[in-house]
């Protein structure tokens, strides 16, 4: 619209060109100065967010393009260098398992090895470091038992080479995205500065960890997020859609390491609904135009991200066809799919008789097996009996032993079968406990009667007869394992037998509760197959398991890593991180090492850029603050005023919710959480201390004349600059190593540098 | 000079009028049937009764000033506190006036009907809207059951309505009366009441604040006013709607724990100086013990992890096993424990490591921050000692023992050095009570401290005592507090012990200051966990919308009258359509103001938008909280949202009515619609009575027709 104006106006632009970085600062002027103009000519800016490049042409943008390009160029390859050498400097050290490398380290073997395992994690990060360590000769055989364990000859550096090169792009992407954000190179070198020198930042992307690859995928959607809204008067081009597919695939990959991926996929889509807002606001615009960005957006970041995710997962079921630690997590018809499963093409008798060994598994998705030990319920919860629970993995634990109502010797003879409506009684097979229920109120779920194993030597009472129920069955149906869907009717009180789903608390070893639920609708979990079975008595068929289609293992998956999230719950006896610890980097994480011989690396954020951090997201607010209610009180403000307080409430506003979506939901959770959780949002605050502290030193004119403002401005940046690098090279022992005394005893070269006394190195 | 004729005006709104008399009669009537204990009557009594005892408590489930309204309303008809309230379905004896103590929920339950109807008229809606939503209310049954019981719902609604009612009057007064800066007032004043009565206030008034700061933010950008004004008008609202509040809330806590100023149940939550503060239980133990802990000072060592139950350093003559179970050793030295009830056996005597001597110098030689000590158990006199040798529970922290010498080159390890770790706070020397002291194990710089796992059988299911190396700072479990303390006098072993045995002495009590206190109180009540188990009634925040649950709250001993919290089924639909239809409405406006087509006139779509606010906020902050928390939740805690939804109603409607349909046949059509719709209400109200007041009673088959869903549970006598 304002395209006709922006060309004389470039000529009086170099003459308010300030030095900070000289080139650069001109052609900054010059994306903006068209843009003021507007804010000017237009009274009321009440197209939000739409105006601030409005003016920037194809050519404009390419104009002022070409002049950044050198200097940040230049400006970009520093950080890119010391990014890259500060995370791969001494990669291999320490040559011993470091911390959740235990895990992860041990699931990228599992990939090479293609065995099947559980975790609470989406499969892509797993993928992505055991294709690494693939790549580079890792042969998966190492077992990464515990932390602290010696690698000896494998080889490691592969995989924690990879986490390292994800880890490095960091800071150049933090870069870039302040740079995009406000056009100005000082804020995106602090932004990058903070990171690069972050101890934190370096240790956690040294180690095979998950978080680096995560955090890789946040701010490569953020980037892309950002050139694509700067891409907004070039609807449709080239570059519009590169950015755009850019960032749907980065959301996938988001979400496909971690779940906290999806605070990254709330900002974008956020992000997505204000931009669309605004160009349904644009009258220029048909319905029709709107409907086509609608519709290029749901499926660039709706459509496209589903896909990926959900081809992620279809890897991850191909990959792993082989039989693993975590096959009882999953029904029996997603074990039967492994090789080397029992269940992988079974042979077992066919029909359940009386006399069988049987293990019996709730229908519901992770529902269990049905599971007894030798412990009492404690006191006080209904009556003080052998605990009966459900449990997720294969022990033995989980047999038990079909009977007749009386006779206990059903071993001689021909065996019957089980059929529809017959009373059984279960023992179970380590304790000789009969299944057992009566009118107590279960533990936790209070509406339903409790279920304890009772009598001894196969022994009890009557409570201990259950009805067999074969679901959608007649009277005289036989019980088909695997495939015959059970329910177990408790004869005394008319209830059935039901797994609530619930976690035990501590003296039920944190299994699932199994309750006998009085409301007889016919719910999964009221429903139990019978998984394995064994009976010398009968001949062995081979049996075919309906194998599940992939659809219902994704979902199955997905309900299994959620219960296996929540259930994460902090012990009472650890020391577990608050929220509230994080931004003053309260407490770190020990990654390896303990005793003062040992090789200690300690992960900690650098207290300097933490502490610059955390102060700095107050003065964002009061600087936001004092803005807006400028602006709203109709101050006249300088045109260089108006567009730092652009900067300010929109990229500013845009880093600002990135960090409260990626730290706030952490205090709504129940689960255990660590200290490295904060790593994402702490990305967002040092970029939005770049960007404020450079607005911030921009701004010593509102107290100082030209020439002390000036100076003012340098002399901040040059002291930032050098307390970043003092406390890094006073810190760097965090990352890469101590060895000697710990840092509260005398003597050790830490000692001075135990600023709070919870820190542990 | 005195005109006459003397003429008073006076205009009187009869629609008012008539809607609050049948409030009241509908909350107050029969007022003391049933004379039972009903439902939470049994949580809140036992607080009224521990006020009327002056008896000091805390209850987590809220802040104390619903307890203190519930009180006072007992405080007036003269109860005394002597009532056990263990049951519900328990007879009140006749000497409990239990109409006095229904009462004040019962008028906040019955003035909530004419606030609707006023808050109704300050959102710019019609009288005729406001009769609307003071129907609604009026004729829901569970708004009605939740009132006329010693409940506190009803007061917390009744404070939050009355917070935006004078809010509302306060904004569109004209700028120009000062009288208006009353009603800001009187908004925070009840924004710090709602507060005070339950936590959930708190959300309320967060959307109030809100709605203010909104409003606010309008005025500092009206050109028109002066600076200066501006100025002064925040500054109003801050203190008005965040200072007063705050002071509020705090004073409510002052009025609390100047009130409750003796020892009861729940006093071993608290640390030991709170403990002292309180009239009986621990200040008895403790006046007159000095002050200073020294060098042969007789003593006893509270664990400051106070949850669950506080326990004393304790230990007894049982050594621990040889083996445990899972085949590791121990040193077979003497037990050391953390004991959860005053025994002898928990008395320790501080030794100089330097001297023999058990006694107390004259003048006593305090012991200081950094000195070294040796702890010697008071009844067998052995030193508290440990070594690298792991504990029983917790194998990767250091066993603490009273040490043995077994002659198995394992040297006795027992000196500890003091650090008192709120020696800015207090001083340098050791202090009885106030004190929180640290015991630094020499030899291994190992802490003293309470490992949270107890003891199998051969401990006896104590807690296990530990020393960890971690030096995991500022965690409470590393404290210990001295909480009863003399000077030694006697040498001999003999002498001793009798003197252990004897009861500790009498003198002056010691203060901590109110804030002090308050800060404590505060923090337990939002730290202090209840173990959270369902209830037979709990039910989860989603299945409130469709009222799939009910709540049994009180059945005769003997026929089939009872009491259930069951909402007005039709009213609850109503609510429910309105959320939807406004939500839909406003989409469908927002879109297409965006494309420049409006369809109302702006001031029309204001009054809209401050309904939205209003109504549709309050329900979401009163709701949505609920889906994030894993407390135990009853239906009872969805009706301060409900509330906001009849207002909603009505006023949706009107604006429907005015703005949406322009043929005069829709219009009637709507009419006739509300006026069947009301129709209906009231006839489910009635069909619903007698489960609302309790009688009359009904049959089992009449019982059956009550039972509109599945879900519900209703109770039938067999006979």
């Amino acid at each position: 619209m304002a395209k006709a104006e922006c060309t004389p106006k470039w000529n009086t632009l170099a003459l308010r060109n300030r030095k900070t970085c000289p080139t650069p600062e001109k052609s900054f002027q010059t994306t903006f100065t068209p843009v003021s103009k507007d804010k000017n000519s237009q009274t009321a800016g009440h197209l939000a967010g739409g105006d601030t490049q409005s003016s920037n042409g194809p050519s404009g943008q390419f104009l002022a393009r070409e002049s950044i390009e050198s200097p940040s160029k230049v400006l970009l390859m520093l950080v890119a260098g010391l990014s890259f050498s500060t995370r791969l400097y001494m990669i291999t050290e320490p040559p011993h398992v470091c911390w959740d490398e235990t895990h992860f380290g041990k699931m990228g073997s599992y990939y090479i090895n293609r065995t099947f395992f559980f975790d609470v994690h989406p499969p892509l990060g797993k993928m992505l470091i055991g294709l690494a360590g693939y790549m580079s000769g890792y042969d998966g055989t190492f077992p990464f038992i515990k932390p602290g364990d010696k690698y000896e000859n494998q080889n490691y550096w592969g995989m924690r080479g990879f986490c390292a090169t994800l880890g490095s792009f960091l800071p150049i992407f933090a870069y870039l995205i302040v740079l995009e954000l406000s056009n100005s190179c000082t804020a995106a070198i602090i932004a990058a500065t903070l990171l690069i020198f972050d101890t934190g930042c370096i240790t956690i992307s040294q180690y095979i960890l998950l978080d680096p690859i995560l955090m890789f995928f946040i701010m490569a959607a953020v980037l892309s997020m950002v050139k694509f809204n700067q891409q907004r008067y070039r609807s449709f081009s080239a570059s519009w859609w590169l950015w755009l597919v850019l960032t749907g695939i980065n959301l996938a990959g988001a979400l496909g390491v971690k779940f906290v991926g999806l605070f990254v996929i709330i900002l974008v889509g956020l992000n997505t609904i204000w931009d669309l807002w605004r160009l349904l606001g644009d009258m220029s615009l048909s319905l029709v135009d709107i409907a086509k960005h609608f519709l290029a957006r749901a499926f660039a970041l709706i459509l496209l991200p589903v896909i990926l995710y959900v081809t992620i997962f279809a890897v991850h079921f191909v990959v792993l066809n082989k039989s693993g630690p975590g096959d009882g997590f999953f029904s029996s018809a997603f074990q039967s799919r492994l090789i080397g499963n029992n269940l992988h093409n079974a042979s077992m008798p066919e029909y359940l008789a009386f006399g069988s060994t049987v293990t019996i598994k709730n229908l519901r998705i992770a529902g269990g097996y049905l599971h007894s030990h030798w412990h009492l319920y404690p006191e006080g919860v209904g009556a003080r009996q052998q605990q009966v629970t459900a449990y997720l993995h294969k022990d033995y634990n989980n047999l038990w032993v079909v009977h007749r109502q009386q006779d206990n010797n059903s071993q001689s003879g021909n065996p019957d079968l089980v059929r529809h409506g017959d009373i059984v009684r279960l023992e179970h097979k380590e304790t000789t406990r009969n299944l057992h229920s009566h009118l107590h109120e279960a533990p936790l779920t209070k509406k339903h009667f409790q279920v304890t194993g009772y009598g001894i030597n196969g022994t009890g009472d009557a409570n201990d007869l259950w009805q067999v129920e074969v679901c959608g069955g007649r009277k005289g149906d036989p019980v088909k394992v695997l495939r015959s869907k059970v329910r177990f009717l408790h004869r005394a009180t008319g209830c059935v037998l039901y797994s609530s789903g619930k976690t035990l608390p501590k003296w039920g070893w944190e299994q699932i509760e199994v309750t006998c639920s009085p409301y007889l609708k016919e719910t999964p979990s009221s429903q139990w197959n019978i998984e394995d079975h064994i009976n010398p008595k009968l001949p062995n068929i081979s049996l075919s398991v309906l194998k599940p289609n992939f659809l219902e293992i994704l979902l199955e998956s997905h309900i299994v890593m959620f219960r296996g999230n929540s259930g994460l719950k902090p012990k009472d006896n650890e020391m577990n991180s608050k929220p509230w610890h994080w931004p003053i980097n309260y407490q770190g994480l020990r990654f390896s090492g303990v005793n003062a011989t040992e090789y200690r690396v300690y992960l900690l954020g650098n207290p300097v850029v933490w502490w610059i951090n955390l102060a700095s997201l107050g003065l964002y607010l009061t600087m936001v603050a004092v803005a807006s209610i400028a602006t709203q009180r109709g101050f006249s403000l300088g045109q260089q005023r108006i567009e730092h307080s652009l900067v300010l409430v929109r990229g500013g506003g845009l880093l600002m919710l990135g960090w409260l979506l990626h730290y706030a939901p952490f205090f709504t959770m129940g689960r255990i959480l660590y200290f490295h959780h904060y790593f994402p949002a702490m990305l967002f605050s040092s970029m939005l201390t770049g960007l404020t502290l450079d607005i911030l030193f921009r701004s010593a004119d509102l107290l100082l004349h030209p020439p002390y403002s000036y100076w003012f401005q340098r002399a901040g940046q040059l002291l930032l600059l050098f307390s970043i690098l003092y406390s890094f090279y006073l810190f760097h022992p965090l990352s890469y190593g101590m060895t000697g005394p710990l840092a509260h005893e005398p003597g050790s070269a830490m000692a001075d540098l135990k600023w709070m006394d919870s820190w542990e190195f | 000079m005195l005109q006459l004729p003397l003429v008073v005006t006076a205009q009187v709104d009869l629609l008012l009028v008539l809607v609050s008399l049948l409030a009241f009669w509908t909350r107050l009537s029969h007022l003391n049937y049933p004379n039972a204990v009903v439902f939470d009557e049994v949580y809140y009594g036992q607080f009224v009764s521990l006020y009327m005892k002056r008896v000091f408590f805390i209850d987590d489930s809220g802040p104390p000033l619903g307890h203190m309204i519930l009180a006072s309303g007992a405080y007036l008809g003269g109860f005394d506190g002597n009532f056990v309230w263990n049951r519900i379905g328990a007879e009140y004896p006749s000497t409990v006036n239990v109409w006095s103590l229904r009462l004040l929920p019962a008028l906040c339950g019955a003035l909530c009907v004419p606030l609707v109807y006023l808050l109704t008229l300050e959102l710019k809606f019609s009288h005729l809207s406001a009769l609307g939503a003071a129907v609604l209310l009026l004729l829901e049954n569970s708004l009605i059951v939740q009132s006329r019981f010693m409940l506190l719902e009803s007061v917390l609604i009744f404070f939050v309505l009355l917070a935006f009612f004078s809010y509302l009057r306060f904004h569109n007064a004209p700028s120009s009366s000062w009288s208006r800066y009353s009603w800001l007032i009187l908004s925070g004043v009840s924004c710090g009441a709602a507060v005070g009565v339950k936590y959930m206030g708190l959300f309320s008034y967060l959307l109030l604040l809100v709605v203010a700061s909104l409003h606010t933010w309008k005025l500092i950008g009206d050109k028109t006013i002066s600076h200066m004004n501006v100025c002064v008008q925040s500054v109003h609202r801050v203190l008005c709607l965040v200072v007063v509040p705050v002071l509020l809330y705090v004073f409510w806590f002052y009025v609390h724990l100047s009130f409750l100023n003796r020892s009861g149940p729940h006093d071993q939550l608290m640390s030991s100086a709170f403990q002292a503060s309180l009239q009986g239980g621990l200040s008895r133990i403790t006046r007159g013990q000095p002050l200073e802990v020294a060098y042969g000072s007789q003593v006893t060592l509270r664990s400051s992890v106070s949850q669950p139950i506080p326990c004393w350093l304790h230990s007894h003559k049982v050594n621990y096993p040889i083996r445990y179970d899972n085949g590791r050793g121990s040193s077979h030295q003497q037990q050391v424990t953390c004991y959860p009830f005053k025994d002898v056996n928990n008395w320790w005597i501080i030794k100089d490591p330097g001297r023999q001597q058990l006694v107390v110098d004259t003048p006593p030689r305090p012991v200081r921050h950094g000195d070294v000590i040796q702890l010697v158990h008071g009844m067998t006199s052995r030193f508290l000692n440990s070594h690298d040798v792991a504990a029983p529970m917790s194998p990767h922290t250091q066993e603490v023992s009273g040490y043995i010498d077994f002659n198995v080159s394992m040297p006795a390890q027992n000196l500890w050095r003091v650090d008192i770790s709120n020696r800015e706070a207090e001083s340098e020397v050791w202090k009885t009570i106030l004190s929180e002291v640290r015991l630094i194990h020499v030899n291994t710089s190992a802490v003293l401290k309470l490992s949270g796992v107890s003891l199998p059988d051969w401990g006896f299911r104590q807690l296990e005592v530990v020393a960890d190396k971690l030096f995991k700072a500022h965690s409470s479990s590393l404290e210990w507090t001295v909480e009863e303390h003399r000077y030694g006098t006697s040498q001999e072993q003999k002498e001793r012990e009798a003197e252990l045995h004897s009861p500790t002495h009498i003198d002056v009590d010691r203060k901590i200051s109110f804030w002090a206190k308050f800060v404590e109180l505060q923090w337990k009540m939002l730290t202090v966990k209840q173990e959270e188990s369902e209830h037979k009634y709990s039910s989860s925040p989603l299945e409130w919308i469709t009222m799939e649950t009910n709540i049994a709250y009180w059945l005769h001993s003997s026929t089939n009258a009872q009491i259930h919290l069951i909402g007005n089924p039709v009213s609850w639909g109503v609510a429910n359509l309105s959320l939807l239809a406004y939500q839909l409405l406003a989409v469908v406006y927002l879109l297409r103001r965006r494309r420049g087509l409006k369809d109302v006139p702006d001031g029309v779509w204001d009054q809209f938008v401050c309904l939205g606010c209003v109504c549709v906020g309050g329900w979401l902050v009163n709701f949505v909280p609920f889906l994030l928390m894993d407390k135990t939740l009853f239906l009872y805690h969805y009706l301060p949202a409900l509330c906001y939804l009849y207002l909603l109603s009505p006023a949706l409607l009107e604006h429907a009515h005015t703005h949406l349909l322009s043929s005069v046949t829709h219009q009637r059509a709507l009419c006739v619609g509300a006026l069947a719709v009301l129709l209906s209400i009231f006839l489910t109200y009635r069909t619903f009575c007698p489960l609302t007041y309790g009688s009359p009673e009904l049959s089992a088959h009449q019982l059956q027709g009550l039972k509109w869903r599945d879900t519900w549970d209703i109770l039938y006598r067999r006979r």
